[in-house]
Formats: structure tokens, sequence, C-alpha cells
């Protein structure tokens, strides 16, 4: 593999001090990711999934190893801007309307007034959210604050998207729609995405590589490339290569 | 229209509620001085206008002076106990059981300092009084707030004072204007209160505990139907202030939402 974007060496996270109560959250973990990848995070309730997206992102600091983003330290990228985040809640700020919400990380990097308002309004058409601007949050839908959220995200064209199962509360059809609408924004803004999922389906259907972790201490199990043809749509989920990855996938599972 | 509509119940409560206090005060011949009936109250009331407004509104500055001092005060510290965890976790349970003490029996105490006379002793009980609720909400309002707005906001590189200022901040803001709504409400019984330990000829207190102490019940009456009249305006422009500062709470919504 060619330029990272992102490479981890040797990544380990222990949480707590004394020796008695430590967990091991992560062990021992490499893997570089390329600019434009689609990268999954699967693995067991606990596994350390959302402890490595956070590492990442330079919101936990890992106990041993080295985290590179763009050529810098996550601390540096941080202060650059260059990440968007989506959590499993869209966390939208219940006293911005939809708007100002989307707006918030445009105001943080001081663009401008008028060109804040015109980017976020780009993003709510992207997301199917026009005329919605200036609804509360709490006057939306749950798959439509999620959307909310990712165009928030988007806002400031983040090098490197986090997104820690974003569509885990949503129902199985609005799930698909979404993943749908995630795939064309990739496709559109050619971002990387780190995405944690519990849904085989989702990983394979949307990734470019599924990383399988193991239980406790969470460690790389196996990576898996997805072979399916790009640009994917409905039609993929169809394909025999989609099943054969889904098993193989599930099967790395029960190792796990 | 609606809004007349919807209050109809409590409106003819309290018209009845009238009629039969009045009622029952000339069928079972209370004494004057038990109970007057609210007929006998109005007369007071319109015979001694001129000097009931003047000393309702004498309290009213003490009662909103008192108010502006205790809830500034209790921002301004909240912000610094907010800001320092060290000063939250040593101050916190002081304020909180500071806030269950009857401190409007310190009001003597006060009126030796600042002297019986002047309004600013009435005005430093009431922003005592309201200083540790308008603390204790705030801080709870600038403390509480789902970590993972933090964690978002931090994503952003956000510097801490735009956490404060972005999310801190409006996030206090229904726990604020619950303080004031209570602060409202302490504000004008402090003064009153207070004012019955003695205070200025032209307080509202002072009046009410005259005229008792010479049986013209029906005047302390009035003056106590002033002071009430004062404190539910208090705390109804309170109310209308909150509903248009954060609208988009679910407190006001759920009760806007038909
Ligand atoms: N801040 C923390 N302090 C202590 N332990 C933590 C903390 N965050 C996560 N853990 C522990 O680390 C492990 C991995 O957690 P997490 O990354 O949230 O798992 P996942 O997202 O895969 O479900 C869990 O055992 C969890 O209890
Ligand atoms: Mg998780």
């Amino acid at each position: 593999m060619g330029e990272s974007i992102v490479t981890l060496s040797k990544i380990g996270m222990v949480f707590g001090g004394s020796s008695g109560s430590q967990t091991v959250a992560l062990q021992d973990i490499d893997l570089r990711i390329a600019p434009g990848e689609f990268i999954s995070l699967i693995g067991p309730s606990g596994c350390g999934k959302s402890t490595l997206l956070r590492v990442v992102g330079d919101l936990l600091t890992p106990t041993s190893g080295q985290v590179q983003v763009n050529g810098k330290s996550t601390h540096q990228a941080r202060l650059d801007q260059d990440y968007g985040m989506v959590f499993q809640a869209p966390v939208l700020f219940e006293w911005r309307t939809i708007l100002k919400n989307v707006m918030l990380p445009l105001e943080l990097r001081g663009v401008p007034q008028n060109q804040q308002r015109e980017r976020a309004r780009e993003l709510l058409n992207m997301v199917e959210l026009t005329g919605f601007e200036n609804h509360y949050p709490w006057q939306l839908s749950g798959g439509m604050q999620q959307r909310a959220s990712i165009a928030r995200a988007l806002a400031i064209q983040p090098k490197l998207l986090l997104m820690d199962e974003p569509f885990g509360a949503l129902d199985e059809m609005t799930r698909e729609r979404m993943n749908m609408e995630l795939l064309n924004i990739w496709r559109q803004t050619q971002t990387t995405v780190i995405f944690v999922t519990h849904s085989i389906a989702e990983a394979v259907f949307l990734s470019t590589r599924i990383v399988v972790m193991s239980a406790r201490p969470g460690r790389i199990l196996h990576i898996t490339d997805v072979d399916l043809p790009q640009p994917r749509g409905e039609q993929s989920r169809a394909e025999t290569r989609y099943f054969e990855i889904e098993n193989a996938v599930r099967e790395w599972l029960r190792k796990a | 229209m609606n809004q007349i509509r919807q209050n109809l119940p409590a409106i003819i409560l309290f018209v009845a509620g009238l009629l039969l206090w009045e009622l029952l005060v000339v069928l079972l011949d209370i004494q004057r001085f038990l109970l007057p009936a609210p007929s006998v109250i109005w007369q007071a009331f319109t015979s001694n206008l001129d000097r009931l407004l003047h000393i309702g509104w004498f309290t009213t500055k003490e009662a909103l002076g008192g108010f502006a001092i205790g809830c500034g005060a209790g921002i301004l510290v909240a912000l610094a106990t907010a800001r320092w965890t060290l000063a939250n976790e040593t101050l916190m349970p002081f304020a909180i059981a500071a806030n269950s003490v009857p401190i409007i029996a310190f009001a003597p105490i006060l009126n030796n300092w600042f002297g019986v006379d002047n309004p600013l002793s009435k005005m430093m009980i009431v922003a005592v009084i309201v200083f540790f609720p308008m603390m204790i909400n705030t801080v709870r309002g600038l403390t509480l707030v789902d970590p993972t707005i933090i964690e978002l906001m931090r994503s952003y590189a956000a510097s801490d004072f735009a956490i404060l200022r972005k999310v801190r901040l409006p996030n206090a803001l229904p726990y604020m204007f619950n303080a004031f709504k209570v602060a409202a409400t302490l504000s004008m019984i402090g003064a009153v209160v207070s004012e019955y330990f003695g205070g200025n000829r032209s307080a509202l207190g002072v009046f009410i505990t005259q005229e008792a102490a010479q049986f013209r019940f029906q005047n302390s009456w009035a003056a106590i139907i002033v002071a009430c009249v004062v404190g539910l305006t208090f705390f109804l422009v309170i109310l209308v202030v909150e509903r248009l500062s954060i609208p988009w709470h679910s407190s006001i919504r759920n009760r806007a939402g038909q």
C-alpha cells in the first residue's frame, strides 16, 4: 500500500490505574488506512471499537504505540480540524435549529456567517433535509436527526470521518436507506471513513475493508477485503460475492 | 380567546372563592380583626391606594435590588465554581447545606449591619436568600452536560471558552430560569418578612405590622394583597421571558405544543 492517511502501530490501551482494576481495551493494533478508504470495525461488544475510534480522533491517548493521521500527530490533526465525528446518538444541540447545528463546526473555524449559512444549506440539501433548516432537533425523526448530524460532520470537509455505530439506533428500513445515502456521500466527498458497526450486512455493503476485532483484549483478528464492484447500489446486496463475504465475516466473528 | 377558555376554570374558582369568603364572613358574623370580608379589604385598598402604591414600590425596589445582587453573585460564583473542579467539590456541599437553612432568621443581624432604615439591609437579606438556589442551579446547568457533546466539541478543537459559550451556558439556561422563578418568589417574601423585623416607615412589611398593631387589620390585608400581586407579577414576568428565551426547551414546547 502506498501513502496512508491513518497509520496505527502497536497501539495498546489500558484503562484504570492500579493493576487490580485494569482493563486492557486494545492490544497490538497495527493498521494502515489509505486515503478514500471506507473501513468498518466490527467485533463483540466491549472489544474496544469505540476506544480505537477515540484514539484515532485524539479523544483518548493510547498507553502504548504510535498513531499518525495525515503524517501528523493525532493532536495536530485535531487542532487542524481534520476530523468529523458522528456518534450513535445524533448529539444535536437542542437549543439550535437544524441549520445552526450544521453551522457549528464552521462557526468554530471562524468562517464568515453568510458562507456558513450557504454551506450548511448545501449540506442539508445533500442529506435531503431541505425545508427543515429552521426546525429544532426534537421536531425531527431519529433518522432525520442522524442525517443532520452527518451533515454537521461533513461541514468542514473533514479528511477523516469517524462514525461510531451511527445507525445503531435506527430501524432496519431507515438504516438501509441511510446506508445508501452514506455511500453516495462517501463517493461525492471522497473522504476517508472509519465506521464502527454491529451489523455485518451494513459493513459488507459499505466498506472497502472490514476489520474484525476479537473480544477483550481488543486485537485485530482479521481484515477482510470487500471486493464488491464500485459504485455499489441496492443491486450489490443481491450479488453472490456479497453473501460470500458476509459469511466469511460471520465466520471470523464466531472466532472472536 | 383560547387563553381565556383555557384559564376559565381557574378564573371561576377564584371568583367563587371570593364570593364564598364574603358570604361566610357575613353569615357567620366573623369579627373583622379575625378575617375581614373581601369587600372590606377592597375598601381599605381603594381608600389607601396612594400610600399602598408608594410603600409597595418601596419594597418592590428592595426585592428587585436583592434579586439582582443575589442572582448576579450566584451566577458569577457558579461560573467560577463550574470552571474549577476543586472549587466545585468543596463549595457545592456547603451551598446545598446553606440553601436549606432559614436565612430569613439572619434578618435582625443584617438590619444591625446595614441599618434598620437602610433599604440595603433588606436587599442584602434578599440577596443572600436567592444566592444559593441561583448558584446551585447554575452550577448544575453548567456541569450536567451530555459528555458526548463535550467530545464532539473537543473533536473540533474547541477551546474551553467556546465550550462554555456554545454548550455550557445554553445548557444552563433552563436550570437558571427555574432558579429565577424560585428567586422571584423568594425575593418578595424575603423583603416583606425582613421588614417585619423593623425598617423604613414607607416599607410594606412595616405598614402591615403597624396597622395590625392598631387593629386596622383590613389595611394590613390590603397591603398583603399588594405584596401578593407584586410577587405574582414578578413570577409571571420571568415566565414570559423564559418562554421567549428558551422556546426550544421541553418544558416550554410541551406547554405550547397543541
Ligand atoms: N473511560 C474508560 N474507563 C475505563 N474503561 C473503559 C473506558 N472506556 C472504555 N472502557 C472499557 O474498555 C473496553 C472497550 O470499550 P469500548 O471501546 O467502548 O467497546 P466497544 O465500543 O467495542 O463496545 C470495555 O471493557 C470498556 O468497559
Ligand atoms: Mg462502542
